[in-house]
């Protein structure tokens, strides 16, 4: 009750502050929006529909992608975390490239696959792609061992030793990495999707840049910003609160 | 002396199928009314388990090796409860790693039924000293575990899952995570579901040592209920000399580092015995005198490296 009148009181707070420099009018009406300009464009926006495409578009686009990345995470990340030799050299390699950000793909991306979906695919894959291996490593190697000993000894070999001892026992540990793999996937998702006639939320973006309408660019910022808190605050936690609570380590409330 | 009921010789009540649940093979398990050792079942003369010239030596940290276990030797009979004493670093739980086949030995061999084993297999179940339950699975499903392994059928399953949890008198937590358990109640899931697997052999690291001591007690009698009933051969390390000596037919002394038998102690006590008998505390008292030269010479080592040797005598728990 008390927090959520905190937050009240905090956003009303913050939209007075913008209502009121909007009004004063420091700065051109073009150039700074207000309120209630954002709030219809919000309102037409999902009333022509334009939005909720835009939505559905990108939506499908970042989950495929982020399907591919967390098989293909998964795969190199046991790999990499089960073999020394591969965890030597490829490990660096990886930490390495994470430092890369995925837009640098691009380029390559077009020339591999042309100005079309796969090219934004590739994109979101290899954004979020390091990270789920990366996660995956680390998970299965602060993964107790003695689940695997117990697994073994107990008669289960090879997959189903990974189905049903490895991967479940590491699933807390690699709750996070695959949260983190999201939002790269998502940040990917829309920074290609700014540089493509796309459908997607980010063309709608930069729709609102070319017609000079700075009540579309804020309006869309905030449903970026809302679908990807939508998933992670929603979505992941409430997995991450389940994880904990069937494994015994949710912190007593 | 306590007038523990405990002590009193009255047969315990048994569940109601005495003849022991029904083995993958058909057989079925030997079972005892009264605990009494078990002698027709150390008829055969090829041992259950034996250790035949066993060496560990690994290399540690600055790079010279290490001999953590030196020429062990050891028989195992069907159906013997036999008890493994040493302190701490002595590699007596190695040496259950080794039997199991989650490890392998530097050279020697790990006989069962006189045939060397390989790798891990579920005539040998152990259980682990921080027993290793599934914190991501129910009590039952953590018991169903080695049976769906194995491929067996789900009602078949079912039906021994309930037996073993009604032998661990844990029928009603079929469905709770273990993390929802008591430390005894836990220790009872991993008894259960090493059960399970119908193992002829059970190898238990430690099982009872971070439990209070009534629930010890009260896991001990369950312990040779369970062993008489069944006709599992245990295998039992412990640091605690009178454990030992109240559970084994026999108890092997391990030395320091690196670990030797050092002696074998038969216990001819009649069963069902129990930790404050003033037999079980002589005998304890036997073993234990031998055993202090090792735990002084594992404290001189806490001198010189800074290693904490960790002994419980058991003798001062009254």
């Amino acid at each position: 009750m008390k927090r959520a009148a905190r937050y009240i009181v905090f956003y009303a707070a913050l939209l007075g502050l913008w209502a009121l420099l909007a009004k004063l009018k420091i700065w051109p009406p073009y150039l700074f929006p207000t309120p209630w300009g954002v709030a219809n464009e919000l309102y037409n926006g999902f009333r022509d529909h334009s939005y909720w495409i835009a939505i559905v578009v990108s939506m499908k686009r970042v989950l495929l992608g982020y399907l591919v990345s967390v098989v293909l995470g998964m795969i190199l990340g046991l790999g990499v975390a089960s073999n020394k030799f591969l965890e030597e050299t490829m490990g660096g390699l990886l930490v390495s490239l994470q430092s890369l950000p995925s837009i640098c793909w691009w380029p390559l991306a077009l020339l591999w696959f042309g100005f079309n979906q796969n090219a934004i695919l590739f994109v979101v894959v290899m954004g979020s792609l390091l990270s789920v291996t990366i996660a995956m490593e680390d998970g299965r190697k602060q993964m107790p061992k003695i689940y695997g000993m117990a697994g073994r000894n107990l008669g289960a070999r090879g997959f189903q030793l990974f189905w049903h001892v490895l991967l479940p026992a590491s699933l807390p540990y690699i709750v996070t990495g695959l949260k983190q793999g999201w939002a790269f996937a998502w940040r990917s998702l829309i920074t290609a999707e700014m540089l493509y006639v796309s459908l997607g939320l980010g063309q709608v973006l930069m729709m609102g840049r070319e017609t000079s309408n700075t009540d579309a660019v804020i309006a869309v910022m905030i449903l970026i910003i809302g679908l990807g808190y939508i998933v992670d605050g929603v979505i992941f936690k409430s997995l991450e609160r389940r994880l904990q609570h069937k494994w015994g380590l949710a912190p007593s409330t | 002396m306590s007038s523990n009921p405990q002590n009193v010789s009255v047969p315990i009540p048994l569940p109601v199928d005495h003849r022991g649940p029904v083995r993958a093979n058909g057989s079925r398990a030997k079972a005892h009314v009264a605990i009494v050792r078990p002698a027709h079942l150390t008829l055969s003369d090829v041992p259950k388990v034996g250790l035949s010239d066993i060496c560990l030596s690994y290399r540690a940290h600055g790079g010279e090796r290490l001999l953590a276990l030196d020429n062990i030797n050891l028989q195992v009979k069907a159906g013997e409860f036999l008890c493994i004493v040493g302190p701490s670093g002595c590699g007596k739980s190695t040496l259950l790693h080794l039997i199991a086949g989650l490890h392998q030995p530097t050279s020697g061999q790990v006989l069962v039924d006189g045939k060397p084993i390989h790798g891990p297999g579920t005539d040998r179940i152990l259980i682990f000293q921080e027993l290793g339950l599934f914190p991501w699975l129910t009590v039952g499903q953590n018991v169903e575990f080695g049976m769906k392994m194995k491929g067996m059928g789900k009602a078949e399953r079912e039906e021994k899952t309930r037996y073993f949890l009604r032998l661990v008198h844990l029928g009603q937590f079929k469905d709770s995570y273990t993390h929802q358990l008591s430390g005894g109640m836990r220790q009872r899931v991993a008894l259960a579901r090493a059960l399970a697997t119908e193992p002829d052999v059970l190898l238990m690291d430690e099982p009872f040592a971070a439990l209070d001591a009534q629930t010890r007690d009260l896991l001990h009698d369950e312990l040779e209920r369970i062993w008489a009933e069944t006709g599992r051969t245990i295998i039992f390390v412990t640091h605690n000399v009178r454990e030992a000596v109240r559970l084994g037919d026999r108890v092997t002394l391990l030395t320091f580092r690196p670990g030797r038998v050092k002696r074998e102690f038969p216990v001819d006590l009649p069963r069902p015995r129990h930790l404050e008998d003033v037999d079980v505390a002589r005998a304890a008292r036997q073993i234990l005198d031998e055993l202090r030269e090792e735990i002084n010479r594992s404290l001189e080592v806490e001198y010189h490296e800074g290693v904490k040797p960790h002994v419980e005598t058991g003798l001062e728990q009254q």
